[in-house]
């Protein structure tokens, strides 16, 4: 388990991580969310023992990062932003030399680039220089150094980042599959990534931590989760308003469009959490006749969500932009 | 083997490597090998002295060190952080010591090297005449000592800034320096002002000094732990340097 407390790094005057607690267990992926310079590489620069907190605390499995850190580190693998590699080296030499700094000797060694490799689909440009590799292979070269050792503890900064579509696809279900054994920590700028891969979510902004999550809870603090959207042809809205107030979990509806002959409603329920309205709806619409289009539940936006979040508060306020969303942490 | 010692090996020889995979190995060794020739032979007339010794050779040593060792240790640290790398190896279970320690005794075995491929002039003095090779080989083992010596404080400089081009000329300046605290028409110059005291401990700082001694072919322990000294001293404060950087 990787067990952050209160954890604090001042550059200057400025906050950069503020007082920021976390913990993630074995068989989570963690995904760490937030705008840039929000403090999520920093934050994983301190638990890597890259740099130093000013106060707070990082214990990785049985070991304290900050008193025992050679041990600490032995159980971590980390991908740093960016993806870093000697530029002088081949792909084969620079596996080796992580291999042999990770302990691992002889055909231990072999085993273990060879396994990386393979996972990360590095044999066609095993030889080659690293710095005439694309951004995409430098990028699985990092990642394989990271889990050459099979770490119990993975920390991944950006690891999709600057990779082509199939590719994402590969190391998320990558992520995925090792998340079952591992705790991970990663961070990404991909929303649908946090969708796909993550078992939980935080969302840092300014140094702090202003949601935490599984991705179905932050989805849910969207205002139009829960809510039902029907769009009928050939009835008039005061018709549908008026049949739909009568359901007794329906609280009020909005109009989202009324163009032709086809309107479109939105039903938000009394209760966010009864998911009932959805069936009330639907048997409404049977029983009235209506011919509609489509009726579906609505479970929420998490980019909406993130944007609500992460906003500053004088850009909210003059744009009036996105849903008014209140976190509870 | 020990843990520590492992780490400084594998650390060594990537750092090694990284010297071999890059033309920079041979162009540093070849300019070297030219210019220890050039102000050995004809600038310093080494067969109109008519002496069978090196000393024509090693008395440009300092001088030839000032720009070629910066050369070869001004990337150490900067390189590393211009990469980013620095954040990948000293998130390894490797300790700051152990990464600065492997990389200077790369570099420094690096110039050992240089210094070794410079055997023809012994072979030379050997065939034209009987020179003492114990002398010899004490100007040899001054002129690696001070070699460790300049590169320690490129080191330093390496770690100070992400610029290689500023890392080379912060250790030229501070390399000149302690060559100039030895010179002697400075030592002359300054006399006038100082006293002889004053004058004798500027001068024990400079590499000029300590090495002169190993030339005339004597090792004193003084000199010896003077050069270590350095070494170590800019080794660790590379280490402050490094763990500055990493606080922010």
């Amino acid at each position: 388990m990787i067990k952050i407390e209160n954890l604090v790094k001042l550059f200057g005057s400025k906050r950069a991580v503020d007082d920021v607690s976390f913990t993630v267990g074995k068989g989570e992926v963690l995904g760490f969310l937030g705008p840039n310079g929000a403090g999520k590489s920093t934050t994983m620069r301190m638990i890597t023992g890259f740099i130093p907190p000013d106060s707070g605390s990082i214990r990785i499995g049985e070991f304290d990062m900050l008193t025992d850190p050679i041990r600490a580190k032995q159980t971590l693998g980390y991908l740093p932003e960016n993806a870093p590699l000697y530029t002088d080296m081949t792909v084969y030499g620079f596996l080796n030399f992580a291999a042999e700094l990770r302990g691992l000797r002889g055909a231990e060694r072999k085993k273990a680039v060879q396994s990386a490799v393979e996972t990360c689909f590095l044999e066609s440009v095993i030889h080659q220089n690293v710095d005439t590799l694309s951004k995409g292979f430098r990028h699985r070269a990092c990642l394989a150094q990271s889990i050459l050792h099979d770490p119990e503890y993975l920390i991944l900064d950006e690891p999709t980042d600057g990779l082509d579509p199939n590719q994402k696809h590969e190391v998320r279900s990558l992520i995925r599959n090792m998340g079952k054994r591992k705790a991970i920590i990663f961070s990404t700028h991909i929303l649908e990534e946090v969708l796909e891969v993550c078992t939980r979510t935080i969302i840092i902004d300014r140094g702090a931590i202003v949601a935490n999550g599984s991705p179905a809870q932050l989805k849910a603090m969207h205002p139009d989760f829960g809510s039902v959207l029907i769009t009928v042809r050939n009835v008039p809205e005061a018709d549908l308003r008026e049949k739909l107030k009568t359901l007794p979990t329906a609280a009020q509806i909005e109009t989202v469009k009324n163009k032709e002959e086809a309107v479109t409603l939105r039903v938000y329920p009394k209760d966010k959490k009864s998911s009932g309205l959805s069936v009330q709806v639907a048997e409404l619409a049977i029983q009235s006749g209506w011919r509609f289009d489509e009726l579906h539940t609505d479970d929420g936006r998490l980019d909406e969500v993130f944007r609500a979040i992460t906003l500053p508060d004088t850009v909210k306020k003059s744009k009036k932009e996105g849903p008014v969303i209140t976190v509870n942490v | 083997m020990n843990l520590a010692v492992r780490n400084i090996y594998t650390i060594a020889k990537r750092e090694l490597g990284a010297y071999f995979t890059s033309p920079v190995a041979y162009v540093f060794i070849v300019i070297f090998l030219i210019l220890a020739g050039v102000f050995t032979f004809p600038l310093s007339d080494f067969f109109a002295r008519n002496e069978a010794s090196l000393n024509a050779f090693f008395f440009w040593h300092c001088w030839l060190y000032l720009f070629l060792v910066p050369a070869v240790g001004m990337r150490l640290w900067s390189e590393e952080r211009r990469l980013g790398t620095i954040e990948l190896l000293l998130t390894m279970p490797v300790t700051g010591w152990q990464a600065i320690v492997g990389k200077f005794l790369a570099s420094w075995l690096f110039l050992g090297l240089a210094l070794a491929l410079t055997f023809p002039m012994l072979i030379t003095v050997n065939y034209l005449g009987n020179p003492d090779n114990g002398v010899i080989f004490c100007g040899y083992l001054g002129s690696f000592l001070m070699a460790g010596a300049y590169l320690a404080v490129s080191c330093l400089t390496s770690a100070i800034t992400r610029s290689q081009v500023v890392s080379f000329i912060l250790s030229v300046v501070l390399c000149l320096a302690l060559v100039m605290a030895g010179w002697p028409p400075l030592n002359d110059m300054l006399s006038q002002w100082f006293s002889s005291g004053v004058i004798n401990a500027i001068a024990s700082i400079s590499v000029m000094t300590h090495f002169s001694q190993f030339q005339r072919g004597i090792v004193d322990s003084a000199d010896i732990v003077f050069f270590l000294g350095l070494i170590f001293f800019c080794l660790f404060t590379t280490g402050v340097v490094i763990r500055s950087y990493r606080a922010g």
